[in-house]
């Protein structure tokens, strides 16, 4: 199977203390890992590429692992979690959907199992595209008060021949949460959706 | 407004991010070892917004502030000493209902001093850009060696944005500090083992 050659990485931490209104006691902390790694499929069209998933696990692990160290150490304290792709000019949209089941996997594993399913989004772009990744709760997708999206991207990535992969987490709520729903502290955790 | 971990602060911040950027390869070669830089990068309030004011010293205080707290990000998101950094840089962007010349009060007359000791030297100038703005406005960060400008391997540049800001009445401020230079450098020119260290410049 293809070798995962990284380019380079990025880790943006956000801290939001807030938005106009009361500032929160303990802020908000989202994160984002951004990794370019080469399209092994980029430039023609490839039938079987289900195999590369399988290949990003290890990457998908080490993304997670920074992820929860760089918003402090504890996976105990992530609340929130997306995910996302950028595919350069000479690949093809379906070569972002590889990222869903390694991406997605590695932050269940690191995070110790939760239950709700890692929203996500991808595109094909040229360097500098911006990303709108998605965030919903861990463990149950209608927790309204942790909708959210984080906005990523690298001026030089992803070439024609890359693939921009991300993983993102947060600590908390949107810093004013106030639009009603299903709660946090309200969640049975059985369906990962409430 | 202050968020709570500083009391006594003078900056009004809404928001802190830091970027770290790393590149192990390039161009199929490998950077060995990678080049590390990171930004920090601060939302805060302009007290002067929406109003023309002589006196900007408050904004040059919190140039002080901000020079210490967003160099010691960096320098942590790095996981480095502060004399173990390289090069450095510094921008701002005021939102719509503020100048430049805000800009310049936080960049230039304070901002220098605690970055400098937070990195044990820095005798090179400190290269800058700033602009006004919206929000998700570019800042690219001029970065340069900070005992010698003219270290050509060191000439480089930190693209950084936050999607939202700065709002009409914020500033974005940005300190990027590397522990290294461009991937591959291949220009010639002053090296970093040349460095006399004496006038900022070689």
């Amino acid at each position: 199977m293809p070798e995962v050659r990284i380019r380079k990485r990025l880790l943006m931490v956000e801290e939001i203390f807030h938005e106009g209104g009361p500032v929160a006691h303990s802020p908000q902390r989202r994160a984002a890992q951004l990794v370019v790694i080469r399209n092994p499929y980029a430039g023609g069209y490839v039938e079987k590429i289900e195999g590369f998933m399988e290949d990003l696990k290890p990457l998908g692990l080490e993304m997670a692992q920074s992820l929860v160290t760089a918003l402090g150490g504890d996976p105990k304290t992530i609340e929130g979690y997306g995910k996302g792709a950028i595919v350069g000019s000479a690949g093809e949209v379906e070569h972002g959907a590889l990222w869903h089941v390694p991406g997605g996997y590695a932050m269940r594993e690191v995070l110790g199992g939760a239950k709700a399913i890692v929203a996500s989004t991808k595109k094909v772009g040229g360097p500098g595209t911006r990303l709108d990744i998605p965030i919903t709760h861990i463990n149950a997708s209608y927790v309204r008060s942790h909708f959210d999206a984080m906005e990523v991207g690298i001026t030089d990535a992803p070439r024609a021949d890359e693939i921009l992969l991300a993983l993102v987490m947060t600590t908390g709520p949107r810093v004013h949460a106030r639009v009603g729903g299903l709660k946090a502290s309200e969640i049975r955790g059985e369906d990962g959706l409430r | 407004m202050k968020e709570p971990n500083r009391p006594n602060a003078r900056a009004r911040i809404r928001k802190l991010a830091t970027f770290v950027e790393e590149t192990v390869s390039e161009m199929g070669r490998k950077v060995d070892p990678p080049t590390r830089r990171a930004a920090a990068v601060a939302v805060i309030e302009n007290p002067y917004a929406g109003r023309y004011v002589d006196d900007l010293s408050e904004l040059m205080m919190i140039g002080e502030e901000l020079g210490e707290l967003l160099t010691q990000r960096a320098v942590a998101a790095l996981g480095i000493a502060g004399p173990s950094a390289e090069s450095y840089g510094k921008a701002a962007a005021v939102g719509e209902d503020g100048e430049v010349e805000h800009a310049a009060a936080i960049l230039h007359p304070k901002l220098g001093t605690p970055v400098r000791r937070v990195l044990g030297k820095g005798a090179a100038l400190i290269p800058s850009s700033k602009k006004r703005g919206g929000l998700g406005v570019v800042l690219d960060i001029p970065l340069g060696h900070k005992d010698a400008a003219f270290v050509r391997s060191h000439f480089d540049g930190m693209e950084v944005r936050i999607s939202d800001a700065p709002r009409a009445n914020e500033i974005v401020v940005a300190i990027a500090v590397t522990d290294s230079g461009r991937p591959l450098p291949r220009v010639g020119g002053l090296t970093k083992d040349q460095i006399k260290g004496e006038d900022g410049l070689r």
